[in-house]
């Protein structure tokens, strides 16, 4: 059934989060502490271990697939209700300070992947639910 | 049209679904026909998203963009916290557990750089515009972390309101900034495979940033950079008004 799958990615979810809260609880800071990663990697444990039994059949795997799919369209919904007019009023300090961390990041990123190991490797291209635009 | 508008008000997250279909269905258009594919729908769409936000802001003066109009509502609730995350686990599902492992090491170099260069800077061009105590260096240089570390670091060191205000917004463009500029800075990044996808989720920062970013770039490498920029704010949090409170009182008295 489709929903065993999003009650399966629903548990991971709240089961992540949880461990996050615990976790920033556990080193006294007043936030998640990667909740959402936690979460994920449960999930790719989960899929790991029920994929080896073969316990996922295709209508479950629909139950998640379907929410990765509706990933951009959510993330859209998320820039429509960024705070862009507060954002542009911050000024000058604002906009320099985050032009600068944006600039010399990307700059940071492009020296640590050009001087990394090339990929050959081309299998992770194949994804399992991913959809062609 | 009083009946379309109660409609909607009745239904937000419906009306959200089918509105957010429309801009989706436009972007598509727009990107096929004005820049022959070269812009990515997906970006396209996000900058209306962006667009339409700002709109929102000027009409209401609320906080929440588009979402403060009544009858886009479901706006907040479709691209509100708890739907992104949850459509970010998903997206998991796809991930290579191979790649992924491959990268853990470098993801977390990516993520502790991620944390200190942006604040260096935010602390740097606060200095030079006046800022010059470390409270207001450190508020502002969290902020341009994340627009969720600046604030905790704030309330945890004792900031002004105003100060506050402003580091939010040093990390709002900054993630305004990562959604726009991120494709057409793909290349130059190298940003093609699940490892350098993990090095920009650690060093982007933001998860809304990144997550949006890489979404207009390749949506396959989303699980990847997602992955590492969730722990992005968590290690902010940490060490902003700790480690990095103390080197910058340290540095300017």
């Amino acid at each position: 059934m489709i929903i065993y799958g999003t009650a399966i990615l629903a548990a991971c979810h709240l089961l992540g989060v949880y461990i996050g809260d615990l976790l920033g609880n556990l080193i006294g800071v007043k936030a998640n502490v990667g909740g959402v990663g936690i979460a994920m990697m449960l999930l790719i444990a989960v899929r790991v271990y029920l994929h080896k039994r073969g316990l996922m059949p295709e209508t479950t795997e629909a139950g998640v697939g379907f929410w990765a799919a509706m990933y951009i369209p959510v993330v859209v919904a998320m820039a429509a209700q960024q705070n862009v007019v507060a954002a542009l009023k911050g000024g000058p300090v604002a906009l320099i300070s985050a032009l600068g961390a944006v600039g010399l990041c990307a700059c940071v990123i492009a020296l640590i992947n050009r001087t990394g190991p090339k990929n050959q490797d081309s299998t992770w291209e194949v994804g399992t639910v991913a959809e062609k635009p | 049209m009083e009946m379309i508008e109660h409609a909607l008000r009745e239904n937000p997250l419906v009306a959200a679904f089918a509105f957010v279909g429309i801009i989706m269905w436009m972007s598509v258009h727009l990107s096929r026909r004005l820049t022959f594919g070269r812009v990515h729908g997906s970006a396209i769409a996000i900058v209306i998203g962006l667009g339409l936000a700002y709109w929102g802001g000027i009409q209401t003066g609320g906080s929440k963009g588009l979402a403060d109009l009544k009858i886009f509502a479901g706006i907040g609730l479709m691209g509100g916290a708890m739907m992104r995350d949850f459509a970010i686990v998903a997206t998991a599902f796809e991930v290579h557990v191979d790649e992924a492992k491959k990268a853990g090491l470098v993801g977390v170099m990516a993520l502790l750089l991620g944390t200190i260069i942006p604040f260096v800077v935010g602390a740097s061009v606060a200095w030079s515009m006046g800022y010059t105590d470390a409270v207001a260096m450190t508020t502002i240089g969290a902020g341009a972390v994340t627009y969720i570390v600046g604030p905790v670091t704030g309330a945890a060191i004792g900031a002004s309101s105003d100060l506050m205000a402003l580091s939010i917004a040093t990390g709002l463009i900054k993630a305004i900034m990562v959604m726009v500029f991120t494709p057409a800075l793909a290349r130059f990044m190298g940003l093609n495979n699940p490892r350098s996808a993990m090095v920009f989720g650690g060093l982007a920062g933001t998860v809304s940033g990144v997550s949006a970013g890489l979404a207009a770039t390749d949506r396959r490498l989303v699980p990847y950079g997602a992955l590492v920029a969730t722990f992005h704010t968590g290690l902010g949090c940490l060490l902003g008004p700790s480690v990095l409170f103390l080197a910058t009182k340290a540095i300017v008295g």
